[in-house]
């Protein structure tokens, strides 16, 4: 602490020691605000699938959709002071008699603001739904919302909804 | 900055910058803004560095008392001293 640049050297390396400690705090407290199963039972959220637009089979044989369906999310309780973002995205998930679960993303969206975590929107898939073969005739799809609330300091909190399900039709368009 | 103002110097800067660390932390959480505490800790942070880390007056208060260097002249150095050396040579050159 003799001279200048020491004391100078103390300061930082104790200030950025306590700045560790507080972003530790802050992701302890975050636990708090939103209780760990910061869970379904908080986020309301519906999805409806309202058209088939495109179900096709690809030259390579593998199954093609493409959905316009409605969707609802209202996940204001899981933003905190410690909220980054919350990620978002419906899956399909069905089964084939290949694969137990093949999980699909159809749309997804970035919540940056507690403001914006409630709407409803009337969306066509992002992304198509390709299967890995041909099973999609008729089968039954689960349309499952994910979430992960990234928060600023902290560990990642990722948790899902079933919302509902759909057949698919059994005849190509 | 002599041996007092040093201590001083410490003392205040880790009381100043847990104190405001507990503030931010506290403002922070209770208006809900991570930004706040950010900025509540930044500004205890550039102040404890103001106080602390320029060498103030305040910090100078208690300058260390030298002997006077014709003391040394009055007492000289006891006699023991040169004895003890004297044997260590002695041991040396065996």
């Amino acid at each position: 602490m003799h001279s200048f640049a020491y004391r100078l050297n103390t300061l930082l390396t104790f200030s950025l020691l306590l700045l560790a400690v507080l972003f530790g705090a802050a992701s302890f407290l975050d636990a708090f605000n939103s209780p760990l199963s910061a869970s379904s039972s908080h986020v309301q959220a519906s999805a409806q699938v309202l058209k088939v637009n495109r179900f096709r089979r690809q030259l390579n044989g593998a199954d093609e959709v493409s959905l316009t369906f409605n969707v609802s999310l209202d996940v204001q309780p899981l933003f905190t002071w410690n909220t980054k973002q919350v990620f978002v995205f419906l899956a399909a998930e069905y089964e084939t008699p290949k694969n137990a679960l093949n999980q699909i993303s159809l749309w997804d969206h970035i919540i940056l603001d507690k403001d914006q975590a409630k709407f409803q929107t009337k969306v066509t898939t992002k992304y198509p739904l390709i299967d890995q073969g041909s099973n999609l005739r008729g089968r039954k799809v689960d349309l499952i919302l994910h979430w992960h609330v990234m928060p600023k300091t902290g560990r990642m909190i990722r948790d899902k909804l079933h919302l509902s399900d759909f057949h698919l039709p059994e005849a190509y368009t | 900055m002599d041996w007092q103002g040093q201590k001083g110097a410490e003392i205040v800067m880790q009381i100043m910058l847990v104190v405001f660390a507990i503030a931010g932390l506290g403002t922070g959480y209770a208006i809900g803004s991570f930004p706040t505490m950010m900025l509540t800790y930044a500004g205890g942070v550039v102040l404890t560095a103001l106080i602390t880390v320029p060498n103030w007056p305040f910090f100078n208060r208690h300058p260390l008392k030298w002997l006077d260097p014709s003391e040394e002249e009055r007492h000289p150095k006891p006699q023991v001293n040169v004895a003890a050396a004297s044997k260590k040579k002695a041991s040396k050159h065996k």
